[in-house]
């Protein structure tokens, strides 16, 4: 049996305010694929991640992830989708650690899997300092590390090389290319396009909340 | 392996939510002396009319606890505002009954704390006595602080998306308490001041009804608040 695509969306619309962020976008993205998503600021990149993450609904079309309605079943949706925001969603007050600890109990993975997924962000998990002491490059690789632990089949990622420093650029690459690898649906929203072109097999561009051959 | 339950994740979270107030110990400060100083100001406006500052004991305690409570409640939704923390729980996914039990439960937890400590300051400043068994007080400001959090943990969702989250807290959560809050005021006096019409177990039993409707309803309407 055919596998459903990683993504379909169907005259999907956004407004905010009297401001429209996507315009009956339709696509459809295949499982395994990497897009690589540009566009100006304000032309909708985000809110296309932030939607496919059902972290907000449409106004108006429908979203289908990994063959689900989205708006029906958005914690199924969302158990297999991650999502690198421009937040980070950690906890200020607390340690890395123990904010990876929070995660892998809701995850139900073992505590152990907290601490390796800090290492291979380069973070050290016995540095106990709260959160709010973190450098922003420290603060995004905890995202990162957020974001790999969760193993989901379809990695969102939000400007992803913002605020890291070279070697954080090129770990993160590799950790790409494993995800690739590992099959997993990646798009991947940037201003850097020869970077983002170097890892991702497809482009859309958005202009206005339209989608556009690139 | 298997996510976990409802259950289990308010475990995590509640443990979560007492450790941010435990890193946070400066804010529980200003919510003591903010409570302390109500009390004061409550004493000085009516006078020195000890009698009629001891018949009045229960009702300040109740108030001191509900001013209290819009700081602490608005506080529990600050550090989840910071970097969007709350849908960061939305994405995992985690149950969002887990994340209304949690901050419910660890919000009745910290206003209780903060109401014992506030009776030896009424005994010492009102110089109320405690007539009836201790026992009668825990209860009566246990399940009172856990009629304040279900609505105001509702509330303090709804109102942390608002600009005027301040001012909106208190507008909607104190019309919707006022029968918890004379529950809570007048079983209070009953345990000050004694029982001779054994009137206290209805005004507990009311305040047990009220924590049951606002429990429940927060468990039904919480992940619709939460959700866009």
């Amino acid at each position: 049996m055919e596998l459903a695509p990683a993504f379909q969306l169907h005259e999907v619309s956004k407004r905010f305010g009297a401001r429209w962020a996507l315009v009956r976008l339709s696509l459809t993205v295949p499982r395994g694929a990497a897009v690589l998503l540009t566009g100006h600021n304000g032309s909708g990149k985000t809110t296309l991640l932030r939607i496919l993450a059902t972290a907000v609904r449409p106004s108006s079309g429908r979203v289908d992830v990994l063959g689900l309605d989205a708006a029906r079943e958005p914690d199924t949706v969302r158990a297999q989708v991650g999502l690198l925001s421009h937040a980070h969603y950690v906890y200020e007050d607390l340690s890395g650690l123990e904010n990876m600890v929070v995660l892998t109990r809701l995850l139900g993975e073992p505590r152990a899997t907290a601490a390796t997924g800090m290492e291979r962000l380069g973070l050290d998990p016995r540095d106990d300092r709260p959160v709010r002491t973190y450098s922003a490059g420290m603060r995004r690789r905890l995202a990162l590390a957020r974001l790999f632990l969760k193993q989901p089949a379809v990695a969102l990622l939000d400007e992803p090389f913002v605020e890291l420093d070279p070697t954080g650029v090129s770990e993160l690459e590799a950790r790409i290319r494993e995800l690739r690898a590992a099959g997993t649906t990646l798009v991947l929203a940037t201003h850097h396009i020869e970077q983002g072109l170097q890892l991702c097999t497809d482009r859309l561009h958005l202009d206005q909340g339209r989608s556009i051959a690139a | 392996m298997r996510r976990p339950g409802v259950l289990a994740s308010t475990w995590v979270l509640f443990r979560k939510d007492l450790l941010l107030e435990w890193r946070s110990r400066a804010r529980i400060n200003a919510l003591v002396f903010f409570s302390l100083a109500t009390l004061l100001l409550f004493s000085f406006a009516l006078g020195p009319d000890t009698a009629l500052l001891r018949r009045g004991a229960g009702g300040y305690l109740w108030l001191a606890l509900l001013l209290s409570s819009v700081l602490a409640l608005g506080e529990s939704f600050r550090v989840e505002r910071e970097n969007s923390s709350l849908e960061g729980l939305r994405l995992v996914p985690v149950d969002t009954r887990a994340i209304f039990l949690a901050k419910g439960i660890a919000n009745a937890l910290l206003l209780a704390a903060l109401g014992l400590l506030l009776v030896p300051v009424l005994v010492a400043l009102l110089d109320v006595r405690i007539v009836l068994p201790w026992e009668r007080l825990l209860t009566i400001i246990g399940l009172g602080c856990l009629a304040i959090a279900a609505p105001g943990t509702l509330y303090g969702a709804i109102a942390s998306h608002a600009r005027a989250r301040d001012v909106l807290l208190p507008l909607l959560l104190f019309p919707i308490l006022i029968p918890a809050l004379v529950a809570a005021a007048k079983g209070t006096a009953l345990v000050f001041e004694g029982d001779p019409m054994g009137q206290l177990p209805s005004w507990i039993a009311l305040l047990g009804g009220f924590d049951i409707i606002y429990w429940g309803l927060g468990v039904v309407l919480f992940p619709r608040v939460i959700e866009e």
